[in-house]
């Protein structure tokens, strides 16, 4: 077996073989190369799928998709460090869906055994051999906070590859031995000082076979652990970036769609007047809603705003009340999981104080900035798309069935996204697209959808109920008993994504309560599924995290106040022996903060949640304004392992924060008559410029392992918020949003 | 009856309805696609531009309302020669998602037109009707103060 640290590029193509060397049969099949989907033409010469290089320069492709999190900056840093690319000279694409770019890191997060922080460095390797199942499966995604864990080793192996084998083309053209050769900005340097730039060696180079490389150490790194500047900063301040609402083919014609507000069937419609407007050029019956096609979007809103139509019951129940009914009920069936039962949870420790609580959580919605969209094209030649998606591979093939052609003659462009959140990781809204270009072939159709639209169509981070059960005894935690009752996002997802859902214990809908890193002797953690509830839920940033960090986290904190503990020691306490990392996030953020001390007027709260396989802990201020809460200050503290690029990891970490708070402080989708009655911003608002507090970030890597930083930002803003009002008026809030009790300063 | 407006300079002969919003005017007839829609009813601040340098939402200005000239983020400056305040947002690099990028530039731009010396409360005032979902709001201030001269 290979070590670690010694990777080639056929390890890298295929998968996992140095480290996998007789662990599994699976690994021989899956480890044969993907096909190149680059398909090089012209003078263009594919080295590797993720690389290449032509007569004007380098291009490196990201196949993760770009939302603002930074992903496609920091890949491409991963390629350039090891290929010695000056940093204003990378170019970096996103590609064509293709198994090649398969997710390694996605599948692992469902492999069985214990908590990601717990994993010996085999399970690790294991995790990354369960990989291999993404390529088998062709799951091209971009979610679960996995991209860097997923590039980390494949894309410095790939650009070490690469540039080997430009130094071998080098050393047969100057007829030298490789060895003496080096590489820097671009080009091969000779001893002598000649340079060969890349551009001029890369269809040679082809020919070549890397030899074993050996990764460089972080100390050497030039581009990787510092902020670089974003490849999409210009684009982004210029007005000049193409989202996919901005996809502009000659002849395009625009439209709007009304699907049920009740996500049902159509009775029927009357589009008398509609037919009659201005710009109309093909009113559309989709079956199970009407779309408008026009020369102007507005003008398409109008009209199909203008229609009639009669819509079907829902498939749930019709009021927010009878949705927490069914949720409520599902604590009466048998569990739907138990990752997680040490010690004696059902037994109350002599002497000890019992402490319970329930929790509730409202539906939420994504609200990209960007409203859902998509162009389709469809003419004798095949299927052209323009989608911001996180998911090419199920979109491409998801497409090519609504437009009735074959895979192979879709092109697919996946666009940046204006925020994805989770949402982008669904087909509808570009299968919705390709259902309207139907109506008029040979022309590109762009289907925007409404604000309106987007908000009342989508799939919701799921409403949930906690209940704990916890005991404390001389000042610490002896006994948490938790549980969590809501929808199978998960199984609903899957089911859209594949047409199937595994059967099994749902492990997403418990993340965040059965695998934080305390040490309690007593601590088990069981989930529950509302198994009918036919409300449609989605991956919503963090997912199960979002909603059990509040319910964990709280509860951590009532925990403390009933054991008379500083809720920050308590948690320490309660750390340390279990997870050294968590502890240490813990006490960065005492140490920034400067806890416990604090400003007069104010009340301050912890949480510290694990998810993603990063602890990100976070210390709210909030102060009180006349009555008023306003969110002061926020310290954070996160460790990723490996910073690959501080800058982007603390917007990422800040960004999820406010997300968190946006939704703890009024983020509610409600329904009535079936339908969501939140439709726009003024009904679904999110924290503005002047309610931003100021937020203070610190790196720390102290584990072993790289980790994600995209989500974990979001799951402690909603605990440490309201632990912090806890603190500041003694008043316990365990109904979010907090809106519904408290007052927000503007 | 085409309507005539003057967008980044440039006059336009415009064959739509005179009720069609601004901000469809610029993103599919004059494929002007940098100004944003988000959410159509003034509540995100997506869709700002300027006319006659003074912020507005285009999604709520008719077209046959326009009462003076457009400017909208394409007419601030370019990739190859980027406005000061332009400058000042790469230079922070406060973009993420990046969506809602040209209405918070053209909102703080007329600020600082207005106000060159903006204070904390005046930035909140000014921007605070302009939405991030990614919350970049603390960059954007800092940008701000930084295009004014004011480095914090």
């Amino acid at each position: 077996m290979a070590s670690i640290g010694k990777i080639a590029r056929r390890t890298f193509l295929v998968g996992a073989a140095a480290v996998a060397g007789g662990v599994a049969v699976g690994a021989w099949y899956v480890s044969r190369p993907a096909p190149n989907p680059l398909r090089p033409e012209g003078d263009e010469t594919a080295l590797n799928p993720f690389v290449i290089i032509d007569g004007e320069g380098v291009t490196l492709v990201a196949p993760r998709a770009e939302m603002g999190q930074g992903t496609q900056t920091t890949w491409a840093a991963l390629l350039a460090e090891e290929m010695d690319l000056a940093w204003e000279d990378v170019r970096v694409i996103h590609g064509p869906p293709a198994k090649a770019y398969y997710n390694s890191a996605m599948m692992a997060e469902s492999l069985p055994g214990p908590a990601g922080y717990a994993r010996s460095a085999l399970q690790h390797k294991l995790g990354e051999m369960a990989g291999v199942i993404g390529k088998v499966m062709e799951m091209q995604v971009t979610g679960g906070s996995t991209a860097m864990k997923d590039g980390y080793e494949r894309m410095r192996a790939t650009g070490a590859a690469a540039r080997e084998m430009l130094k071998a083309a080098a050393a047969a053209r100057l007829d030298l031995d490789a060895g003496v050769l080096t590489t820097e900005a671009g080009a091969v340097v000779a001893p002598d000082g000649t340079r060969l730039p890349y551009t001029e060696l890369a269809a040679e180079a082809a020919g070549f076979e890397p030899r074993d490389v050996l990764l460089r150490e972080p100390s050497e790194w030039k581009l990787l652990g510092r902020a670089l500047p974003r490849l999409d900063m210009v684009a982004k301040c210029t007005g000049t970036e193409t989202y996919s609402i901005d996809t502009r083919p000659e002849g395009l014609r625009y439209a709007a769609v009304r699907m049920s507000p009740r996500r049902g069937a159509m009775r029927g419609f009357d589009a008398e007047e509609a037919e009659g407007m201005p710009g109309v050029e093909k009113i559309v019956d989709l079956g199970d809603g009407v779309a408008v096609i026009a020369t102007n979007t507005w003008l398409a809103q109008q009209a199909v705003n203008a229609i009639e139509v009669d819509w079907g019951p829902a498939a749930y129940p019709e009021t927010t009340g009878a949705i927490f009914d069914e949720i409520e009920a599902a604590f009466d069936l048998d569990p739907d999981s138990t990752l997680r039962d040490t010690g004696d949870a059902e037994t109350l420790p002599e002497g000890a104080q019992e402490v319970t609580a329930e929790y509730r959580l409202p539906f939420l919605a994504h609200a990209t900035m960007e409203p859902l969209n998509a162009t389709a094209w469809i003419t004798a030649g095949g299927l052209e798309v323009w989608s911001g998606n996180q998911i090419p591979t199920f979109v491409r093939d998801a497409c090519a069935e609504a437009a009735g052609v074959s895979a192979d003659s879709v092109t697919l462009h996946t666009t940046p996204m204006g925020g994805g959140f989770g949402r982008r990781g669904e087909l509808d809204f570009s299968v919705l697209a390709v259902r309207v270009a139907r109506a008029l072939p040979n022309v590109p159709v762009m289907t925007t959808w409404s604000r309106e639209e987007d908000m009342t169509q989508d799939f919701y981070r799921p409403g949930a109920i906690g209940r704990m059960r916890g005991a404390v005894q001389d000042g610490t935690a002896v006994l948490l008993d938790a549980s969590v009752a809501g929808p199978s996002t998960a199984r609903q997802a899957l089911n859209r994504w594949t047409g199937f859902a595994p059967g099994g214990p749902d492990k997403v809908h418990v993340e965040g309560l059965w695998n934080q890193p305390y040490a309690i002797p007593s601590y088990r953690a069981r989930g529950y599924i509302a198994p009918d509830l036919q409300v449609p839920v989605g991956f919503w940033r963090s997912v199960g995290n979002s909603y059990n960090g509040f319910i964990f986290e709280s509860f951590l904190d009532e925990m403390a106040n009933a054991a008379g503990a500083d809720p920050l020691d308590f948690r320490v306490q309660l750390a340390e022996p279990e997870w050294d990392p968590a502890a240490r996030v813990l006490e960065a953020v005492r140490e920034m903060s400067g806890w416990p001390d604090k400003p007069e007027g104010t009340g301050r709260g912890v949480a510290m949640c694990y998810s993603f396989g990063t602890p990100v802990a976070c210390v709210i201020e909030v102060a009180d304004e006349e009555g008023e809460i306003r969110i002061a200050r926020a310290w954070m503290a996160a460790d990723p392992g490996v910073a690959l690029d501080p800058g982007i990891i603390e917007q990422q970490l800040a960004g999820g924060l406010v997300y968190g708070l946006s939704a703890a402080m009024t983020g509610e989708i409600t329904f009535a008559d079936g339908a969501v009655e939140q439709r726009n911003f003024p009904d679904y608002d999110a924290l503005r410029m002047g309610q931003m507090p100021r937020v203070e970030v610190r790196i720390l890597e102290r584990q072993t392992h790289i980790s994600g930083i995209g989500e974990p930002g979001t799951p402690p803003a909603a605990p440490a918020l309201a632990n912090a009002i806890f603190d500041l008026t003694g008043e316990r809030h365990r109904e979010l949003p907090l809106s519904r009790a408290v007052r927000f300063a503007t | 009856m085409p309507t005539s407006i003057t967008v980044n300079g440039t006059a336009h002969e415009v064959d739509l309805p005179s009720e069609v919003p601004l901000l469809w005017v610029l993103r599919d007839a004059l494929n002007l696609t940098g100004t944003k829609y988000g959410c159509g009813v003034a509540a995100c601040g997506a869709c700002t531009v300027q006319i006659d340098g003074e912020a507005v939402r285009s999604c709520q200005v008719p077209l046959g309302d326009v009462w003076g000239d457009v400017t909208t983020i394409e007419g601030l400056g370019t990739p190859e020669s980027l406005a000061a305040i332009q400058q000042a947002w790469v230079d922070h690099q406060v973009a993420q998602c990046g969506y809602c990028q040209s209405g918070q530039i053209m909102q703080a731009a007329a600020l600082l037109a207005e106000t060159p010396q903006p204070s904390d409360d005046d930035i909140d005032a000014a921007m605070s009707g302009n939405l991030c979902r990614c919350g970049t709001y603390p960059r954007i201030r800092a940008a701000i103060k930084a295009a004014a001269g004011m480095e914090s």
